[in-house]
C-alpha cells in the first residue's frame, strides 16, 4: 500500500523484514515482509497451518526466528525478550486467550497494566470501554464466558498502552454476535493510534475491518492489498492456494 | 487424655513440617520444580546460626535476624545462575541439578564440621513449658514454632494475593508465557518466588536446630516430611500446608503413641493414602497457586 511505504519514521510501528522462521526442522514462514503504521489494521489472512500465529508469536518474541529483522519504530527488536517487547509497546492476545484462571478479571487486567507505557488506557479506561467488566471484577475468569473472556485478554493487553497491538484469531470458537461486539471496539482502539496487526481466519470479518490485507499460504505470502483492490477470487485463490495470485502489490 | 495429648503434640509437631514445606510448596506451584536440596538447606541454614552468626556478637536465638535476609538473597542468587539455566532445559534436569546440590551441601558440610551434631543454643527455653492440664503439656518453643509457621503462611498469603508481585507471581504459576506477554519478567518473579523459600527454609532450618540436633546428612529425612507435608495438604495450596503439616504430625505422634518405631511409618501410610483417595491433596487444585 503506498501509504505505508510513504509512512514518516514516526508513523512506522513495525517493520518486519524477510523474516524466516522455522519449527524445528518443519519451515513454518517463508521471507515475509510487511510494515505496520499508526492506527493502520493489518489483517493477515490464511488458512490453517500457514504460519499466522508463528508469524505472530515471533513478533512478540515467543519464538524466535531463523533469518530476518523485527524492526520497532527504528530500532531492531529481533534479540529482545518478550517482556522487553511489551515494555516497548508491543502487545499480543494470544490465541486461546490465556487467561489466568487462578486470578480474578481485575487481577488478570493489573497484571497487564503493571509495567503499563503512560497512554490512553488504564484500567478505568478500559471498563468504560467494556462496561460490564465492573460488576463482575472480582469474578475469577473460568466463570466468564468465551466472549467476555476474549474481551478480558484485549483489556488486559491494552492496559499496557502499546503502540503495536497483536490479536491471534479473536473470533476462534465465539458466536457471530459475540465477534460482531468484540470487533465494534476495533475502531475506537485505533483511533488512539495504535497499530493492530490482527490474525483472523474469518476472512469477511478481516476485510471489513482491516485497512491493509497480508494473506498467507503455506509460509508464504500469496497476496498483499488493501480490502478494496482485492477481489474475492484472488483472495480465495492465495488463501487456498488453487491458482497464481496476482503479484503481491506490496513493495518495501 | 492420652489421645488429646497426642493430638496436641502432633499439631505442635505439624506446625513445624508446616514452616519446613512451604517453601518446598511455593517452589512447585511457581516454578513446577521439586527441589531435593530443600532439606539440605534448611541444615545449612542450622549451621550457619550455629557457626556464623555469633560472630557478629549475636545471640544464636536471635540468629534468624541474619539467616533469614541472607538466605533470601542466596536463594535469588541460585535460582537467576544454577536453577533458572536447567528450567529452560527440562523439569528432569532440575530435579538432577538438584539432587546435585543435595549431595554437594551434604558433603561440604561433612568435610568443614565433621559428622559430629550440633544445635543452636537457647538456653533454658529448651525445657520450658506450660500445662494444659495435669498431663499435658506444652513446649514454649514448639508452640512458638506452630505461632511462627501460621504467621509466616498467613504473610506469605497475603503477599500473594494481596501485592502487585504476588498478583504476578500467581500469574507467572498459571501461565509463563501469558505473563511474559503482560510485560513480567518471569526470571526475576522465579528469582522472588525461590528467595522467599528460601526464606522460609531458613527459619526451619533455624527451628529445628533449636529442638533438635543438626547433622550434615539429615536434610533428606526432612525432605521427605516437607514432601508428604505437601503432597498431603495439595501441591500449591499454602493453607494445604498448614493442615498438611497437622496432620502428618498427629499421624506420627499416633504412630509412636503404640510404638516410637512406628512414628515415621504412620506418617508415610497416611502420604500413601491421600495419594491413593485424592492424589491432588485434601486443598490442592489442578492449576492455582494458594
Amino acid at each position: 500500500m503506498s501509504d505505508s511505504v510513504a509512512a514518516s519514521p514516526q508513523q512506522r510501528l513495525l517493520e518486519v523484514a524477510n523474516l524466516t522462521i522455522h519449527h524445528g526442522q518443519l519451515l513454518a514462514v517463508d521471507d515475509i515482509s510487511f510494515q505496520l503504521d499508526r492506527s493502520e489494521v493489518l489483517a493477515i489472512i490464511g488458512a490453517n497451518g500457514a504460519g499466522k500465529s508463528t508469524l505472530l508469536r515471533t513478533i512478540a518474541g515467543l519464538h524466535i526466528q531463523t533469518s530476518g529483522t523485527i524492526t520497532n519504530e527504528g530500532e531492531e527488536i529481533s534479540k529482545l525478550r518478550t517482556f522487553r517487547r511489551v515494555r516497548r509497546g508491543i502487545s499480543l492476545v494470544p490465541e486461546g486467550r490465556r487467561l489466568f484462571p487462578s486470578l480474578t478479571l481485575e487481577e488478570n487486567i493489573q497484571v497487564g497494566a503493571q509495567k503499563a507505557a503512560d497512554g490512553p488506557f488504564n484500567i478505568a479506561a478500559v471498563y468504560e470501554l467494556f462496561a460490564w467488566m465492573p460488576a463482575r471484577r472480582r469474578q475469577k475468569v473460568g466463570q466468564l464466558s468465551g466472549g467476555e473472556q476474549q474481551s478480558v485478554a484485549i483489556a488486559r493487553a491494552l492496559v499496557a498502552n502499546p503502540k503495536v497491538l497483536m490479536i491471534d484469531e479473536v473470533s476462534l470458537g465465539l458466536a457471530p454476535i459475540v465477534i460482531e461486539r468484540i470487533y465494534e471496539f476495533l475502531p475506537r482502539i485505533v483511533a488512539q493510534g495504535i497499530g493492530v496487526l490482527l490474525v483472523e481466519q474469518d476472512v469477511s470479518q478481516a476485510l471489513a475491518v482491516a485497512t491493509r490485507v497480508h494473506c498467507l499460504l503455506e509460509g508464504k505470502t500469496s497476496l498483499t492489498g488493501t480490502p478494496k483492490e482485492l477481489s474475492a477470487v484472488a483472495i480465495e485463490a492465495a488463501y487456498f492456494g488453487t491458482m497464481h495470485a496476482s503479484p503481491t502489490k506490496e513493495s518495501t | 487424655m492420652i489421645w488429646l495429648n497426642v493430638v496436641v503434640s502432633g499439631v505442635l509437631l505439624g506446625g513445624f513440617y508446616a514452616l519446613f514445606a512451604c517453601g518446598l510448596s511455593l517452589m512447585f506451584g511457581v516454578m513446577k520444580i521439586i527441589n531435593l536440596a530443600h532439606g539440605d538447606m534448611a541444615v545449612v541454614a542450622g549451621y550457619t546460626a550455629v557457626f556464623l552468626v555469633p560472630k557478629f556478637h549475636l545471640p544464636e536465638v536471635w540468629s534468624f535476624l541474619v539467616v533469614v535476609p541472607v538466605f533470601a538473597l542466596l536463594g535469588y542468587v541460585v535460582q537467576r545462575t544454577l536453577l533458572q539455566k536447567s528450567i529452560d532445559r527440562d523439569p528432569f534436569t532440575t530435579l538432577l541439578v538438584t539432587f546435585g546440590l543435595s549431595v554437594v551441601i551434604e558433603n561440604l558440610l561433612l568435610e568443614i564440621y565433621t559428622a559430629n551434631a550440633q544445635s543452636i543454643n537457647i538456653g533454658s527455653l529448651i525445657a520450658k513449658s506450660f500445662a494444659l492440664n495435669s498431663t499435658i503439656y506444652v513446649s514454649y518453643l514448639s508452640l512458638t514454632v506452630l505461632i511462627v509457621s501460621i504467621v509466616v503462611l498467613g504473610a506469605l498469603q497475603l503477599f500473594l494475593s494481596k501485592t502487585s508481585t504476588g498478583r504476578q507471581i500467581r500469574a507467572v504459576s498459571d501461565d509463563r508465557e501469558a505473563a511474559q506477554l503482560c510485560g513480567t519478567n518471569y526470571r526475576h518473579i522465579f528469582g522472588i518466588a525461590s528467595a522467599l523459600a528460601f526464606a522460609t527454609v531458613a527459619l526451619a532450618g533455624i527451628a529445628y536446630g533449636m529442638y533438635s540436633q543438626l547433622t550434615p546428612t539429615a536434610g533428606g529425612v526432612y525432605l521427605l516430611f516437607a514432601f508428604e507435608t505437601v503432597v498431603i495438604g495439595g501441591i500449591g495450596s499454602l493453607w494445604g500446608t498448614l493442615v498438611g503439616g497437622i496432620l502428618l504430625g498427629i499421624s506420627q505422634q499416633f504412630g509412636a503413641h503404640f510404638n516410637p518405631q512406628y512414628q515415621v511409618l504412620a506418617g508415610n501410610i497416611l502420604f500413601l493414602v491421600v495419594l491413593a483417595i485424592r492424589p491432588q491433596g485434601l486443598f490442592g487444585k489442578k492449576v492455582a497457586m494458594a
